[in-house]
């Protein structure tokens, strides 16, 4: 079976941001999967993958979360794939996978728990963990997108954020820097191709992996507010009307400290925050209700009104 | 090197344009000295050598080793590298107003980054990656 028909059907992992903070990107992750014939199947009864919380205090109880969900997809559903729209949920997930094929004594934890839990163990390699990137990418690619097309982005200039756990550690994404075609860990293009197929100008953008302050958003919000106000400039010096996300921490961040960033040190840049699923939606013809625009905490209506979207 | 503070004060500022290579200089070295209080606060000496023909990238490699999560600003050093040769090859450029505001920011990144937290309380709990870091910090903590 080829990849393309692979990731036709794909266990669904959407997470926990998924279904509070960033219910639109899942909202119109679904939206986009229905409009391009993609067929989704939530994992069931998933639980939370360890997030940042779990992990900094306990690794192997992360990876033992992680490894639970994919036991799910593999054993109890028979699938192949899972993929996973959140930056985290799918650094997770691939780490876990990592740590399982690489380090005996999370294997042995993972184990015991998951006969503790009363599950099939999750052996490495028994699925695959993909983003909603490679998912449209490989499953439709830009010229099957591009024929989808019925309202063109064209004229909307893009700035890409891509956040920092989508390619970070390098060693845990074993498939991304092979050469043309594959997805690239120091400069991702995956947002850029796609977005360009539904007739968006990317601009150049040099912060597209750096860091939101996603993690200690709550804890020192003023550095968040921060690092999030330069990515908003940096976005509009490059030319962008929007920031195109793909992760629903960095999301909603921006969207956040940029009301933050107005009310406390009183800056206001003027720039769009959607997620890529939203603006592949609109694009697909989909209204931006039904992509959740009216879930974003920023107002961004009237602006894809002026431009014949939703 | 100087301060935090002094840094910070140098990424506020708006660059001189009138002389665009000191300024992109200028936030090269600002960008090394970042850099520097990271490698001293772990008690290392920082490197004198280059990589790729910039100390800034030398500096982030020495900085990463063993840490991992410091890769999470080995792309915002290249940037500043990239602004840095798009302002000295082209000083005369239309754009290089722009070109040094950009630098500016992408620098002034690797500054917030790098501060706060992570200099300030020995360490602290900045990045979600960090507690390696923060384990390490707290065992030579007096």
């Amino acid at each position: 079976m080829t990849t393309k028909d692979k990731y036709k059907k794909v266990a669904y992992y959407p997470g926990c941001a998924l279904e509070g903070s960033g219910h639109s990107y899942n909202r119109s992750t679904k939206a986009v999967g229905k409009a391009l014939g993609l067929d989704l199947v939530e994992v069931k009864n998933w639980n939370c993958c360890g997030a940042m919380e779990v992990k900094n205090i306990d690794p192997k109880i992360q990876t033992y979360l992680s490894s639970r969900v994919m036991s799910t997809a593999a054993n109890e559903m028979d699938m192949d794939v899972v993929m996973a729209p959140c930056n985290g949920c799918y650094h997770n997930l691939k780490k876990a996978e990592y740590d399982l094929a690489n380090d005996k004594e999370s294997a042995e934890v993972v184990d015991r728990l998951s006969q503790k839990a009363g599950h099939k163990t999750y052996e490495s390699g028994q699925v695959e963990t993909i983003h909603a990137l490679d998912w449209i990418k490989e499953s439709i690619g830009e010229d099957g997108l591009a024929e989808r097309v019925k309202n063109s982005l064209s004229g909307i200039k893009i700035a890409n954020y891509y956040g920092c756990m989508y390619t970070r550690p390098r060693h845990i994404f074993p498939e991304k820097d092979q050469g043309p075609g594959s997805e690239s860990t120091s400069k991702p293009h995956f947002m850029d191709d796609l977005l360009a197929a539904a007739g968006a100008e990317n601009v150049d953008f040099p912060l597209k992996t750096a860091c939101c302050g996603g993690a200690h958003t709550l804890s020192d919000s003023d550095t968040s507010t921060k690092l999030v106000l330069n990515i908003l400039k940096a976005a509009k010096l490059s030319g962008a009307d929007v920031i195109a996300t793909e992760c629903p921490t960095c999301h909603s961040g921006l969207e956040m400290h940029q009301i933050r960033a107005e009310k406390t040190l009183g800056e206001t840049v003027d720039i769009k925050i959607l997620y890529f699923t939203q603006l592949l939606g609109m694009a697909l013809g989909l209204k931006a209700k039904k992509v959740g625009v009216h879930e974003n905490i920023s107002d961004s209506i009237k602006f894809l009104k002026e431009r014949g979207l939703g | 090197m100087r301060t935090l503070a002094e840094l910070d004060a140098v990424f506020d500022a708006p660059p001189p344009t009138a002389d665009s290579l000191a300024a992109a200089e200028n936030l090269l070295r600002a960008s090394e000295e970042i850099i520097e209080h990271w490698v001293t606060a772990r008690g290392e000496v920082p490197t004198e050598d280059q990589r790729e023909g910039f100390r800034l990238l030398a500096l982030h490699r020495q900085g990463a080793k063993d840490e991992p999560s410091f890769n999470a600003c080995r792309e915002t050093c290249r940037e500043v590298v990239y602004h840095y040769n798009l302002v000295t090859m082209e000083p005369e450029h239309s754009d290089i107003t722009d070109r040094l505001y950009m630098m500016g920011l992408v620098s002034k990144h690797l500054y917030l980054f790098i501060s706060g937290k992570l200099q300030v309380a020995g360490l602290g709990e900045f990045c979600c990656s960090s507690k390696p870091i923060r384990s390490a910090g707290e065992s030579q903590q007096p």
